[in-house]
């Protein structure tokens, strides 16, 4: 936090730092990329943001699956749920984050506020997560349901125990895209609140370009996506080992 | 190898004790759909004895499909009634129903994410079995199936072959004991071969387990062997013939039902009659012929075997390998000739052998 106020005042060299300019050689000529820099600044900027991009990612996403799932069910029991909630996340999807960062940002209630970071980073996952559930769930064989119901299992039981286990793969692919995009997305809230690797980008680039900030943050957002993914390429795994029987 | 199946050991829990098997009763049911003027089921009535297997067969649009699916409530009734061991199928949900009814389709329909012993326990677990009665329910049926080795109940179905997973799917439907089983085509997507196998290993099945079994078919040689009862159905779910496999092939009730079991149907009646059952000639008659037949031959397959062998009389042998008797085509033609007559000889349906005895 400290860093981002001083930062926001002089971009490029932290001025506590300026009394020593020799260690500060690679800074001042801004190459590519100076390791000093990375290490001095990794426990005050670089370690915070990414937990903050961690947390933003996991609400937004534990939100939108929450809600986008709850959808896919309904929908998936009452076919005219579908058509409505296709064309409100659509909407959603298809406005610029930019846009709808400020769109939401003038909202009575909203403002500059973590609140309204989320509302915007949710609805990015809405789409893509009520899609594939739904599709998930639609593509159970028919008679597979066939002899779930036969059995007598309820409408209830059938959903839990037979099509929603089956669907688990399409469910995670949907989570996964929809992770990724939101760790991509979320750089932009730091627009809005100052959370995320959002924010050493925005101060690397905020006047002249700091090469080894913008960088490292860069590299660390697009680390934790495939990190994310891979995490969730695992559970899919750990869930569905008779995906793989064969 | 003991079995509670046919027993009533069996308890359950929180479901009023079921016999084992149980007579089903069809009251003039009918079935509309709305938008159509014809019913697809008109005013069927059939009564089905306590562990018989009825054979609904017939063309597709014969309703036979709707009259299963009507029985477990898959489909509303719209009008008359169905009673299970004298209960209406009315007086309970159409879950608890289920439960209390086997069910087979002909996609199987396994549960693809489960494991053969878990997609078995998927209706003892609904009724809230505890554990150790599972597991021990499980074994049972799985040795019953023929599927108690190779730590086959540990694998996926997708890892199983067409003729296994239709073996868990019936294990699947007896778990809970039901007094009625349900089979839709079970055997109509399995290669020639191994339907017979199927059949062959379903009828000694049911030698032991004794359920009451309504089974779909639209193979009327199918419908010929599984059958105790065969109900034939024509377009519009009209009931054309109510009878067993003898009566059907010797006195057709109209033009249809003999069109429908074939012009070769006095070939088919002699399908139904075992060797064991024939008065055969006495071995001294004729000179010991080189092939013998287990007495469990039918008299059609005697009669193809003595048309492959150019005519020559074969003999027949008990399961020590002696020699009981020699069948001859005059002995076959003149079986015929009672056959033809409408005079049926003495027939015992049973199960068909065992493969290796």
């Amino acid at each position: 936090m400290n860093h981002v106020l001083l930062a926001s005042a002089a971009p490029i060299i932290p001025k506590s730092l300026l009394g020593n300019p020799d260690s500060y050689a690679c800074e001042r000529a801004n190459r590519l990329f100076c390791w000093g820099w990375l290490s001095r600044n990794w426990g005050s900027v670089l370690w915070p943001a990414l937990r903050q991009h961690v947390v933003i990612t996991l609400i937004a996403v534990g939100l939108g699956f929450a809600i986008a799932s709850s959808l896919a069910v309904l929908a998936h029991r009452y076919r005219r749920v579908e058509q409505p909630v296709v064309v409100v996340t659509t909407i959603f999807y298809t406005i610029p984050a930019l846009a709808l960062f400020e769109i939401l940002v003038a909202v009575p209630g909203f403002g500059l506020s973590l609140t309204t970071a989320e509302t915007a980073l949710v609805s990015y996952t809405l789409l893509i997560i009520f899609r594939n559930t739904l599709t998930g769930l639609r593509e159970v064989p028919a008679d597979v349901r066939e002899a779930a119901a036969g059995m007598g299992m309820s409408r209830w039981q059938v959903l839990a125990r037979v099509e929603l286990p089956l669907a688990l793969p399409a469910i995670i692919a949907g989570v996964r895209i929809a992770t990724v995009s939101t760790i991509a997305l979320a750089t932009i809230a730091a627009l809005i609140v100052n959370e995320g690797l959002g924010v050493p980008i925005l101060t690397a680039i905020s006047e002249s370009t700091f090469k080894t900030e913008l960088i490292a943050a860069g590299v660390l957002a697009v680390a934790l996506a495939v990190a994310a993914d891979a995490l969730l390429v695992g559970l899919q795994r750990l869930m569905t080992p008779w995906a793989r029987a064969t | 190898m003991a079995l509670s199946l046919d027993e009533s050991a069996v308890v359950r829990d929180g479901s009023p004790a079921l016999p084992s098997a149980a007579a089903l009763e069809l009251r003039a049911v009918e079935k509309r759909y709305p938008g159509q003027r014809r019913p697809a089921l008109a005013a069927l009535s059939l009564l089905v004895p306590a562990g018989e297997v009825c054979v609904l067969v017939g063309p597709s649009g014969s309703g036979k499909t709707t009259a299963m699916r009507l029985i477990n409530r898959m489909i509303p009734l719209s009008g008359g009634d169905i009673l299970i061991g004298g209960r209406s199928i009315l007086d309970s949900t159409p879950t608890e129903l289920r439960r209390q009814i086997g069910y087979v389709i002909q996609q199987v329909g396994l549960f693809p994410h489960h494991t053969v012993r878990q997609n078995i326990a998927t209706v003892p677990r609904l009724l809230g079995w505890e554990r150790r009665r599972i597991d021990a329910r499980v074994d049972e049926l799985l040795e019953l199936v023929g599927l108690d080795h190779d730590e086959l109940g540990r694998r996926y179905p997708s890892q199983l072959s067409g003729g296994q997973q239709q073996r868990v799917g019936v294990a699947r439907a007896l778990a809970a004991d039901p007094p009625l089983l349900l089979m839709d085509e079970p055997f109509g997507a399995i290669d020639p071969i191994n339907r017979t196998r199927l059949q062959d290993e379903f009828l000694r099945l049911q030698e032991r387990v004794r359920k009451t079994v309504v089974f779909v078919t639209h193979d009327i040689d199918e419908a010929i062997k599984m059958g105790d009862r065969i109900a034939v159905l024509r377009e519009g779910g009209h009931l054309a013939q109510f009878a067993t496999p003898a009566e059907l092939l010797s006195s057709p009730a109209d033009q249809f039902v003999a069109d429908f079991v074939g012009a070769d149907r006095a070939l088919k009646r002699l399908g139904l009659v075992r060797l064991a059952d024939v008065e055969l000639d006495p071995p001294d008659q004729w000179p010991q012929p080189d092939e013998r037949l287990p007495l469990d031959t039918t008299a059609r397959e005697a009669l193809a075997r003595m048309l492959s062998a150019g005519g020559a009389p074969l003999g027949v042998a008990d399961e020590h390998g002696s020699v009981v008797g020699i069948v001859t085509i005059a002995l076959i033609g003149r079986l015929f000739s009672r056959v033809e007559d409408g005079r049926p000889p003495e027939s015992r349906r049973g199960p068909p052998p065992e493969p290796n005895r």
